[in-house]
């Protein structure tokens, strides 16, 4: 009877034991979870900004600037655009199109 | 318990026996109010437990992104920092004050003013970017904090600020797509339970209170480089022409998606002091005007829908007056026969007015409601302008003549840019719509794919010599289109005599039409006032790089660039 109380006893402490570290566990894990929670919405945000940030510097507007002031370049004038027809349609379209 | 003498112990006795049961009821007492406290009434101490470690925390929800239709952010809410101090704990040394002004950006003596007050709580700074607010509280000065909040902002700036509009404090639309969409785009936060420790991290989810809802982003029907492209030139133009304002709508020919809309004047959303009303209108859709010659179109093609005309039908229109009751009706030039191609091609008013006069005021009144005049376009945006199309009943003929050439009602530019989608798309209307991917709706026929070809083609003459807008022109496509140019109507009654309105409705390529540009430019002043003058070449830019930005393949000969000469004259239109 004493064996089987002191094996029971045993049985129980480590239960209570486990009871402990696995909530100890949970915890830890739980915080993890928090931190990392955290760091995705962090990074979503700098990801908003990061697009922000990327959509101000292309902004239309600038590069034509730049592609002007700083490049020298220009839009060419339709008398020295060469259109090429890519394929069989096209050409066919072209030929068949009313004349203007 | 001994007893040890004789005489004191008898009373010693009696009095143990009153201690022990003294201390008996004690005992009772007490363990019937431990079996009351958490037997019966527990709620009050497990409350008590709770307010210990466990707290209700809020979790925030951002609104919707807003993005065009390749999915280019167009309005994007970031978390700023706001420094706020409380002003009675802020205690600093004359050299951190500077050193925190200077972190701020702000004036050490402003900010002097703003921690003298000594009433509580003051924002210092409001809607810092996080790296400068970090800055701020490296600086470690007690009762300088931070709030986090969302500021929303417009990379495309004025160029598209009519569209989207702009919300207000707490993420409330005002203006735009962010108050039409605002329940879709609106984040609802929550909030939660959960335990903390003595550190102040939070060790275990208790509950969820209310679960946050997440903005939903919203895909745009916009295009941002046509949107740009569509800015630019309707801008130069109403700085050329010195004109009090202009719209620009460009519509996809078979869908109806609006690919750009773009007003000028405009403003910048992300910095909105000194707006106006004027400024933040969305023209386009808002405002009315009297669409003059652009209705044309529409009279023509009522008449070759009832079979009452065909194309080849000849028209005398000499001697370019028509007199109708007491009134009068003009052209700008006298004429003679024209066929009814000829008719629109001219734009001539007497012309297009003998052939509506044949057509029962009620058959046209339907074909216009059916082109959607007289009812809201159905985009669902704030202040969508409906426009004014009398009753047929109380139609006069002079009336039913005026509204032939777009005199007598009036319209917005969407509306026009809409009723021409009969045009583009076989005689059928579909819906307009701001946003992308929308389940096809079916449309509405209007006219049958035959009557919208054959005015297609008349339309198609227009800008090719002996018609009005030779401007128009784009190299390598075929176009059409009308022109219109109105006088303003006077807010003293009747029409200004030198205030006009011009405008010009086309599409291309005209083979099969992939795009409707409508550019309307309200008071020309510098000597212009032309549709074909001042609304056709915008229409032509806009047209040609957003065809070529599609890569439309080009439907005319692509060696044989027709340009018309500088001093090239169109035939001025009739007003």
């Amino acid at each position: 009877m004493f064996r089987l109380n002191l094996a029971l006893f045993a049985i129980l402490l480590g239960c209570a034991l486990g009871g402990v570290s696995a909530q100890h566990e949970a915890r830890q894990k739980f915080g993890q979870l928090q931190d990392e929670q955290m760091r995705a919405k962090r990074l979503d945000e700098e990801w908003g900004r990061l697009q922000l940030e990327q959509s101000t510097w292309a902004m239309h507007s600038r590069i034509e600037q730049i592609a002007v002031k700083y490049l020298h370049m220009q839009v060419p004038t339709p008398d020295r655009i060469q259109m090429v027809a890519p394929d069989e349609r096209v050409r066919a379209a072209s030929a068949t199109g009313v004349g203007r | 318990m001994k007893q040890v003498g004789s005489m004191p112990l008898r009373v010693q006795s009696w009095r143990a026996r009153l201690i022990l049961a003294l201390l008996l009821i004690w005992l009772l007492a007490l363990l019937g109010r431990a079996a009351y406290l958490q037997g019966w009434n527990n709620e009050f101490l497990r409350q008590k437990g709770d307010a210990r470690y466990s707290r209700v925390i809020e979790i925030s929800a951002t609104r919707g992104m807003i993005t065009d239709r390749w999915g280019e952010p167009l309005a994007i809410s970031t978390p700023v920092e706001s420094v706020c101090a409380i002003a009675d704990e802020v205690e600093v040394a004359p050299a951190m004050r500077s050193r925190l002004a200077q972190a701020l950006g702000m004036d050490e003596k402003e900010l002097r003013q703003k921690l003298a007050k000594r009433q509580g709580f003051v924002y210092l700074k409001r809607q810092l970017p996080p790296e400068v607010a970090a800055g701020v509280m490296s600086l470690k000065i007690p009762g300088v904090f931070l709030q986090r909040e969302y500021r929303r902002y417009y990379p495309a700036g004025e160029v598209l600020a009519h569209v989207l509009g702009f919300t207000g404090a707490d993420d409330i639309g005002q203006e735009g797509v962010e108050l039409a969409y605002q329940d879709w785009l609106v984040g609802t936060p929550g909030s939660k339970r959960v335990i903390k420790d003595n550190h102040g991290d939070i060790i275990e989810d208790v509950e969820s209170i209310r679960a946050p809802h997440l903005g939903r982003d919203l895909e745009l029907s916009i295009d941002r480089k046509i949107q740009y492209l569509a800015y630019r030139e309707l801008k130069t133009a109403v700085e050329q022409n010195r004109a009090k304002a202009g719209s620009i709508v460009v519509l996809d020919a078979k869908t109806g998606e609006v690919l750009a809309m773009a007003n000028q004047p405009s403003y910048n959303p992300n910095n909105r002091i000194d707006l106006t009303g004027s400024k933040t209108r969305n023209r386009a859709i808002t405002d009315l005007y009297e669409p003059g010659s652009t209705m044309k179109p529409f009279a023509v093609g009522t008449a070759l829908e009832i079979g009452l005309v065909t194309p080849d039908t000849v028209i005398q229109t000499a001697p370019g007056t028509l007199q109708i009751g007491p009134a009068t009706i003009h052209d700008a030039e006298k004429e003679g026969a024209l066929t009814v191609t000829q008719v629109i091609q001219k734009s001539s008013n007497v012309g297009v007015s003998k052939i509506i006069l044949q057509v029962k005021p009620e058959v046209y009144w339907n074909y216009l409601r059916a082109a959607g005049f007289g009812s809201t376009p159905g985009l669902n945006f704030p202040g969508e302008a409906t426009g004014k199309l009398r009753p047929y009943k109380t139609w006069r003929p002079i009336e039913q003549a005026t509204m032939a050439f777009g005199h007598g009602l009036s319209v917005s530019l969407l509306q026009m840019a809409r009723a021409y989608m009969a045009f583009t798309n076989n005689g059928e209307i579909k819906p307009v719509t701001l946003v992308k991917n929308r389940a096809s709706v079916p449309g509405k026929q209007v006219f049958s794919a035959e009557v919208a070809n054959e005015v297609k083609s008349m339309l198609e003459k227009v800008v090719l010599p002996g018609g009005t807008a030779l401007r128009a022109q784009v190299p390598s496509y075929r176009v059409a289109g009308k022109t219109g140019t109105a006088h303003k109507v006077d807010p003293n009654g009747g029409y200004s005599k030198d205030k006009y309105i011009a405008s010009f409705i086309g599409f291309a390529p005209a083979s099969n039409p992939r795009l409707i540009v409508a550019v309307m430019v309200d008071e020309p002043s510098a000597g212009q006032y032309y549709g074909g003058q001042v609304a056709a070449p915008v229409f032509s830019r806009v047209m040609g790089s957003a065809l070529r930005m599609l890569g439309v393949p080009p439907d005319a000969p692509v060696n044989n660039v027709m340009l018309p000469a500088d001093g090239a004259e169109e035939v001025p239109e009739s007003l």
